[in-house]
């Protein structure tokens, strides 16, 4: 029965208990709902045919009607709709209460990527793995502006507000991949801010942050610099986004396109800058370098020769990450032409 | 002017009527205290506008056929949902039935001469004109990208020019204050002799209480839009967090209206209907009380139900339980209508005209998407719904169900009261049917699609979705279809229509108590009130003695 009306109204797959216990809710609603659809429907068409006029003049009887006939076309929907409310309610209110045990991950949204961190752990972008069957609390925010965060499978969803911590809370029981989507409309490319949650039995999850933990899996495997020391288990652009927020790099250069005191760092690699100077300069690995180091070099034509040196300030490493921060600062969606697969790159299974 | 048929046999044209009368020419409309004529001018107006918004609506639609760029790309497909958005919300469906119809038929409803301030009246024309075009500029220099809700810190943060239209929408809410100021004191004043409350017309009774929302919640709207402009062009700290504000305030405000706005959009659609059942089914409305103060108490709870747009963005359990219990109570209200007009129809004698056949349309939808918005209320499965294509679907079974589906019945039901004319009621019913029909193709995929968890707004989709989004836009195509035939009917029929006569329903209204189309001073003399609105139930003359006869009907 489940299964049957969970493919009639197209439900995707349920992965979790309350997914289930939703789509009860929904199967009873909507039942009643086209019930009370059709009941309505119906008696209108009965009287259409059944009253339908004979002759232009003919007065009709006058009905008014008796208490009783209003006190149940109050009652009747009434009592159904508070019947709902009652199933309902209780299962938003177990979404505000997450369990003492549960594992915290948090939820970091902005334009237009998901960032997963466990404490004390490991951080990944647009792959959330949770093991099955343990609680898992999120605490979401965001970067820039309001998104929302929303596991189709789950039958969850929780805005990501700037400033500010939301919290909800699942036991996925049903290892396996589910879409997440950013519901909350966030800009040109928030239908292509996507990520996947990877629910994996529990001992393999075990492994998997034992792993994260040692170090011995660091999603270093893309750079093409060499590194030091970067701390283990985050990727170096993440470790470029910790740099450039902390060295206060983002308070004159947007990542989102926006025009600020200096140039935008979304899609700057690889761009052809024109220079006060008149030339014209490929923003590659060397000029992003050298414009750190040396900013008054080469000034981009249009802004002011304000930025300071980070000669000293930032280790090699840091210099490096910071570089690939801004390599990863593309959007395809931005630009007109024909567009590219999602932002995001599906884990292989088994990792 | 001349009928093709004898003068003998055909009903009369009115030879003065307030198309020809005091004066002709486009400057005397221009320049008219006239309602009837500013009800025409705004009907006019939102039609135009009503094309546009469709026209982007289309737009979305083809884009939507493929998973990736279809005819456009991303930073086009988010104006264009933006643009249909507040092209259908502000320029027409807020002005369109109170402003459209309202002002054209509630004086003549209440055996008025005219509105109480007609000078106001021509100002909120003009005041909306002017909003119009402010927003109109907005449009075509770039265009806002925030949807019509306007979101912070987004909106205050895009680079795309969203001041103009905010400023657009914040002018045409004085239009909006002006209309309902208007009708408030002509309701309370200006009622023919012996129109008792308990007399007036259900259309008055849902207009006035479409009036109340219009004065009390569309300044919170002003205010909040403006705000909005400020942070964005001087970078204020009231939203964005980033500079100390709070981005949940803005829903908050924001929803404070325009909640209640689905009510200053869904009442006129109630009004409409109240008059149509009962005259098509030649029947008293079955519980007169229970309509009337239905509406007045859709317009007051309205007003507390503006948190169950907030279920997902970290409101407390407390509100959401709150806000829940009070959206089922405003269902309530509606429901008591649903049935009461379904009732109505009992031992009627009922007639299948075009009007009629867009009344069933509205009950069904309206019963769907109503139950739809209760299940939304459940809050649990809000939380899924929330942000997906089934809210789109719900609340354009509201919108386009209920209030198009409305309009649409006033259009052919007061056509031949505005024009003096028939329109083809072959024709009329044949493009009822493409509505109907096409109408429900492109909102139930969307139902399913937003089960399938597919978001709004989204411009690349998964290919899992691309059939029911093919499905919706094959729909809507048909639904374009039915709405381009009603309209090159409805033109043709301004010349070469049957002369209607001054009643061809026999309808009890009021306003058919006089001649089609009326003299400008609505009644030769004052009427005097001697039944109810919706009375069938004797053979009496379909003319009030009062007035002068009227020759008999063609048929």
């Amino acid at each position: 029965m489940n299964e049957l009306m969970r493919r009639m109204l197209f439900l995707p797959e349920q992965a979790s208990e309350y997914a289930r216990s939703v789509d009860q809710l929904h199967f009873f609603v909507i039942t009643t709902t086209m019930i009370a659809a059709a009941a309505v429907f119906g008696v209108a068409i009965y009287f259409f045919v059944r009253y339908r006029r004979r002759s232009d003049t003919e007065p009709t009887p006058r009905i008014s009607p008796r208490p009783i006939h209003e006190v149940v076309f109050i009652g009747l929907p009434l009592s159904f709709f508070l019947l709902w409310f009652a199933l309902g309610f209780p299962m938003f209110v177990s979404l505000q209460v997450p369990p003492k045990d549960a594992m915290d991950v948090y939820v970091l949204g902005k334009k237009w990527m998901w960032k997963f961190a466990y404490p004390g752990g490991p951080s990944s972008l647009d792959a959330l793995r949770v093991p099955a069957g343990r609680p898992v609390r999120l605490l979401i925010t965001s970067r820039d502006v309001i998104h929302s965060f929303f596991i189709p499978a789950l039958r969850l969803k929780q805005d990501a507000l700037p400033g500010r911590y939301t919290q909800t809370w699942f036991t996925a029981d049903t290892p396996g991949r589910y879409q997440i989507f950013c519901a909350q409309y966030c800009g040109v490319a928030h239908s292509t801010m996507l990520a996947e949650v990877v629910v994996m039995p529990g001992a393999e999850f075990d492994d998997w942050m034992a792993e994260q933990r040692r170090g011995l899996k660091s999603a270093q495997d893309s750079s093409p610099v060499a590194i030091e020391s970067v701390r283990f288990g985050s990727s170096l652009v993440g470790e470029g986004e910790r740099v450039a927020a902390e060295q206060g790099c983002l308070k004159c250069h947007s990542v989102d396109g926006s025009r600020h005191i200096g140039p935008t760092w979304l899609n700057l690699y690889g761009r052809a800058e024109k220079l006060t100077t008149g030339k014209t300069v490929i923003a590659d690995e060397a000029y992003l370098t050298k414009s750190m180091m040396e900013p008054g070099a080469d000034i981009v034509a249009g802004y002011q020769n304000v930025m300071p040196t980070f000669q000293g300030k930032l280790s090699p490493p840091e210099a490096a990450a910071i570089v690939e921060y801004i390599k990863s600062l593309r959007t395809s969606a931005a630009r007109p032409g024909p567009s590219e697969p999602p932002a995001y790159e599906p884990i292989p299974p088994g990792k | 002017m001349s009928p093709s048929l004898p003068a003998s046999e055909a009903p009369a044209y009115a030879p003065r009527n307030y198309l020809n009368a005091p004066e002709k020419g486009w400057r005397s409309w221009l320049t008219t205290l006239d309602h009837k004529r500013i009800g025409v001018m705004f009907l006019v107006a939102t039609s135009v506008f009503f094309a546009v918004g469709g026209l982007f609506a289309m737009l979305i639609r083809i884009e939507l056929l493929t998973p990736g760029p279809t005819i456009m790309d991303a930073m086009t497909y988010n104006r264009l949902f933006t643009l249909h958005g507040v092209v259908m919300i502000f320029l027409f469906m807020i002005p369109a039935i109170p402003s459209g119809f309202g002002n054209f038929l509630l004086p003549m409803m209440l055996g008025a001469r005219d509105v109480a301030f007609p000078r106001l009246n021509l100002l909120s024309f003009y005041v909306y004109l002017t909003g119009a075009a402010v927003a109109l500029y907005g449009m075509i220099a770039g265009g806002a990208d925030t949807g019509w809700t306007f979101y912070t810190p987004y909106s205050t943060t895009t680079t795309t020019n969203v001041v103009p239209i905010l400023l657009g929408a914040f002018i045409l809410g004085f239009s909006s204050i002006l209309t309902g100021l208007n009708f408030i004191v002509t309701t309370h004043t200006l009622r023919a002799p012996g129109m008792g409350w308990m007399k007036m017309p259900l259309f008055v009774w849902s207009i006035y209480a479409t009036s109340i929302i219009q004065i009390l919640a569309t300044p919170v709207l002003g205010m909040t839009l403006l705000l909005v402009a400020l942070e964005h062009a001087f970078g204020w700290g009231i939203f964005d967090p980033a500079r100390g504000g709070d981005p949940v305030l803005f829903q908050h405000f924001f929803w404070f209206y325009s909640h209640p706005a689905v009510y200053i959009m869904v009442l006129p659609a109630m009004a409409v209907i109240s008059e149509v059942v009962c005259a098509f089914s030649h029947k008293n409305i079955f519980g007169y009380k229970a309509v009337a103060y239905s509406s007045l108490g859709i317009a007051f709870v309205g007003f507390f139900t503006w948190g169950h747009h907030l279920f997902t963005s970290g409101q407390s359990a407390v509100d959401a339980g709150i806000f829940g219990i009070l959206s089922m109570f405003v269902a309530i209200f509606t429901a008591i209508k649903v049935f009461n007009w379904t009732a109505t129809l009992y031992k009627g004698s009922i007639s299948f005209k075009a009007p009629f056949a867009y009344f069933v349309g509205f009950l069904f939808f309206l019963v769907f998407g109503g139950m739809t918005g209760v299940a939304l209320a459940t809050v649990s499965l809000d939380v899924d719904w929330h942000d997906t294509y089934f809210v789109v679907a719900h609340f354009h079974f509201i919108m386009v169900g209920g209030v198009i589906m409305a309009f649409l019945a006033a259009l052919h039901y007061w056509f031949p009261k505005i024009t003096g004319r028939m329109y083809p009621e072959g024709w009329g019913l044949v493009a009822a049917v493409m509505i109907i029909l096409g109408f429900n193709f492109t909102f139930i995929p969307q139902f399913l699609l937003g089960n399938m968890g597919m978001p709004r707004r989204y411009f690349h989709y998964p290919e899992r979705f691309q059939a029911l989004n093919v499905a919706s836009t094959a729909g809507a195509s048909v639904l374009a279809l039915g709405l381009v035939i009603v309209l090159v009917y409805l033109v043709l029929s301004l010349k070469f229509g049957a002369v209607a006569g001054s009643n061809p329903w026999r309808s009890r209204g009021f306003e058919w108590d006089t001649p089609s189309p009326p003299p400008p001073e609505n009644f030769l003399v004052t009427p005097v009130i001697t039944r109810g609105p919706h009375e069938y139930d004797d053979s009496a003359p379909d003319f009030p003695p009062s007035t002068a006869p009227e020759p008999k009907h063609a048929s």
